[in-house]
């Protein structure tokens, strides 16, 4: 495995908690994002995603970059996967470790929102009557954001 | 020449993940425009555009041999 991948195959989440495990860390938070059956009413059949693999995996590093100089001490990995995704798939992994639990928590919250505002990744949700890429991004990347 | 790739609804749109333009130098915007024009619904006022994979500005300016690719609003995790 790499701390900072796209994969097309099933996440399997003790690999990135592992790897950010060491004896110096007093707390590990893993989050897995999931294939959601319901939104806004809507059924979704099954998800499929996409991504800018190159770039992604470059942008899920930078974020790693930016967690380690706003919390010192954390260890990351992130996973993204791509293909088609059914419901209670893993779709997202994010494993990141630090001496003390606050800064795991924390920095955890902060990777999902950035990778929702920058990673070059794209779902499209299939129903039972049609379907669409989803694109609601909050906030438009900077050029040069690593820096920030 | 410059290569660009194509993602998600903009792949679907063209029909194509990716191509080349024959030129030599263009800013984004006249690359956005450029793919406005060419295929009608592109969007580009939504669409970012990443130069040899990080985000460029619309002033940038895009040499040939230069990798560059269409970012649809986003929508990982």
């Amino acid at each position: 495995m790499k701390p900072f991948e796209i994969v097309e195959t099933p996440i399997e989440t003790q690999k990135y908690s592992d790897y950010v495990l060491h004896a110096g860390a007093g707390a590990v938070t893993v989050f897995t994002g999931h294939v959601r059956e319901w939104t806004h009413g809507i059924r979704t059949l099954y998800l499929a995603y996409e991504a800018y693999v190159p770039m992604a995996e470059k942008k899920l590093a930078q974020i790693g970059a930016e967690m380690e100089e706003k919390w010192p001490g954390v260890k990351v990995a992130i996973a993204h996967r791509i293909g088609e995704m059914h419901i209670s798939d893993i779709a997202v992994v994010i494993a990141v470790s630090s001496p003390h639990r606050k800064a795991a928590y924390e920095a955890n919250e902060y990777a999902i929102e950035r990778i929702k505002e920058v990673v070059p990744i794209w779902k499209k949700e299939i129903w039972e009557d049609g379907e669409e890429w989803i694109g609601g991004q909050k906030k438009y990347p900077e050029k040069g954001s690593a820096e920030q | 020449m410059i290569k660009v790739n194509y993602f998600a609804r903009l792949r679907e749109l063209t029909g194509k993940a990716e191509e080349t333009i024959e030129q030599q130098s263009m800013t984004v915007t006249e690359l956005l425009d450029w793919a406005e024009a060419t295929y009608p619904g592109f969007g580009k006022d939504t669409v970012h555009v990443a130069v040899n994979e990080e985000y460029a500005l619309k002033e940038d300016v895009i040499q040939s041999g230069d990798v560059c690719a269409f970012i649809p609003p986003v929508s990982g995790g």
